[in-house]
């Protein structure tokens, strides 16, 4: 929709594409980075009952901004030992990986970067091209925090990609669709349509779905947790082990660019939990835009609503940074190959027969 | 399997468990003294930036006596008997112009020792903590009253009246003694 608003604008199929593509980057994950970064300070702060930023802009609400000026002002240092052009390449990767994501994400009916037939298998498929990024930035920086930092990250986000596919899996089962606007498309009306609640079609297998639903929610929650590297799952990071993990010999912008591809990451596995589970952009409660006769006020509200659910997702994943302590490594392991991905097999037979029946 | 799903269940409930304890810190008022703006209540006998009271200073020297790093000093310098010097608040006649009297604050180890042996409790404590420097000298403090000009003229003065002293003395040993000693025994 907006792709064809573009087309006819510019009447160039090349510009109308790059305008589409780079929409979503500066108008939705720099600002939502910059939002988040401060609101990551301000949650951790008040969960410890402190104040967190308060001298740049109300409540510090610019302190992320001004951050970013001091990080593009600093030196960018590349050791003599690195291994450059790995090096270099490597934050570029691990920021493409997650925001290639994007592409697949649909904010609204309106707007959706690529509406993919594939559209849960590519975001999948791209988020394992951070891995490669993370391996690359830890070897290439010579330097053994990195590299163990990086091989963790490797050994953790491998392994726990397999309950989030499972999981994808039990959904695709059901709805019969792997584009995500379909699936988001599929959950209108009320919140009672919502896959969490066992999805749009009424009857006795929509009721005895719920518990399942619920278990394969969590389980996709703590695992895309994880593919995130986010506390309890930080340990590719660890600051008391490793002193930052892969990006211990990055500075400046390169630096922040892994910043920007964490947080991004983090709303990206957000939206796809709360497109899979709970509605995409689709409202709980109904459209005003039905309600008052406006039809250009639905995508609009669409927008919010798939914010406020990924934004809620984002705030249980800080909440629970602060929570929880980080896991020891082979508690890692032993989390997602004895408990999540037992449990998710499982899951997936359970919903397979009830779908059967 | 029994301990399988044990684990599981005290995994779920430990994790709401301490999620409940943060979201109520969440809106647990903060601890923090926002610094500059609010300035945290000091204790009632904080001991921070001293203060010299030159009014009742009697240059007594106790105070430099007592402090253990040798951060006060003071020079006085007699006053003439023709000079009135005034009065400390007690009611003390005073006799010495005190010249100068430094406090090296980059030394001072704020011990409040010197504050005791004062007799006229003219040096004591304030609730200042906020002078930093960005030079070394600046953080010796003068209170002493007089300019150094002045003091410079209190420190003639003096050396005249001795010299005078001196001289009268000199003229009275030389002049003849029969009259004046044995009025003297």
């Amino acid at each position: 929709m907006t792709y064809d608003f573009f087309y006819k604008l510019f009447g160039s199929q090349v510009v109308a594409a790059i305008i589409q593509g780079l929409l979503p980057l500066f108008v939705f994950i720099l600002p939502f980075a910059v939002f988040a970064v401060w609101l990551e300070r301000k949650v951790s702060a008040h969960m410890q009952d402190r104040l967190g930023p308060m001298r740049v802009g109300w409540h510090g609400w610019l302190q992320t901004i001004a951050d970013i000026l001091k990080l593009l002002q600093k030196e960018d240092i590349i050791a003599s030992e690195n291994d450059k052009p790995l090096f270099n390449i490597a934050p570029l990767l691990v920021f493409i990986g997650s925001y290639a994501a994007f592409a697949a994400i649909p904010f609204s009916s309106a707007f959706i970067g690529s509406n993919l037939d594939l559209g849960v298998f590519f975001i999948v498929a791209v988020s394992g091209l951070v891995v490669a990024g993370i391996l690359m930035a830890g070897w290439a920086s010579n330097n053994k925090y990195s590299l163990l930092g990086a091989m963790r990250s490797a050994a953790q986000i491998i392994s726990y990609e397999i309950p989030t596919i499972l999981v994808i899996v039990t959904i695709v089962m059901v709805t019969g669709t792997l584009n995500l606007n379909t699936l988001s498309e599929m959950q209108t009306g009320h919140f009672w349509n919502w896959m969490i609640l066992g999805g749009p079609t009424l009857g006795v297998a929509k009721f005895l779905m719920i518990p399942f639903m619920i278990i394969g929610f969590v389980i996709i929650y703590i695992s895309s947790l994880a593919e995130v590297n986010r506390t309890p799952f930080d340990i590719p990071e660890a600051e008391s082990e490793l002193v930052s993990g892969y990006h211990t010999e990055y500075s400046g912008m390169k630096f922040a660019m892994f910043f920007l591809a964490e947080y991004a990451n983090m709303f990206a596995v957000s939206a796809v939990v709360a497109a899979l589970f709970f509605g995409g952009y689709q409202s709980p409660i109904g459209y005003l835009g039905n309600l008052i006769g406006i039809k250009w006020l639905i995508p609009i509200e669409q927008l919010f609503w798939f914010t406020a659910k990924g934004l809620f997702f984002v705030f249980v994943q800080m909440w629970l940074r602060w929570t929880l302590p980080r896991l020891r490594v082979d508690q890692l392991m032993a989390a997602c190959w004895k408990y999540l991905i037992p449990i998710a097999f499982v899951n997936l037979i359970i919903i397979g027969l009830i779908t059967l029946m | 399997m029994r301990e399988y799903l044990k684990n599981i269940w005290t995994a779920i409930i430990t994790i709401l468990i301490g999620m409940k304890i943060t979201f109520k810190h969440l809106f647990v008022p903060a601890v923090t003294i926002q610094y500059p703006d609010v300035k945290p209540q000091l204790p009632e006998r904080e001991r921070n930036r001293l203060y010299v009271n030159m009014d009742d200073c009697i240059g007594c020297d106790q105070c430099a006596r007592a402090c253990p790093v040798n951060c006060i000093s003071i020079e006085t310098v007699k006053g003439l008997p023709t000079e009135d010097l005034g009065k400390t608040s007690q009611g003390r006649k005073k006799a010495l112009w005190v010249t100068n009297f430094t406090i090296d604050f980059s030394k001072c180890c704020y011990c409040q020792l010197c504050v005791f042996p004062c007799p006229t409790e003219c040096i004591y404590m304030t609730d200042v903590y906020e002078f930093s420097e960005y030079e070394r000298g600046n953080l010796i403090y003068n209170f002493s009253t007089l300019t150094p000009e002045e003091a410079e003229q209190k420190k003639i003065n003096y050396a005249q009246f001795e010299a005078d002293k001196a001289k009268e003395k000199a003229a009275k040993a030389a002049a003849p003694v029969n009259t004046s000693a044995p009025k003297e025994q």
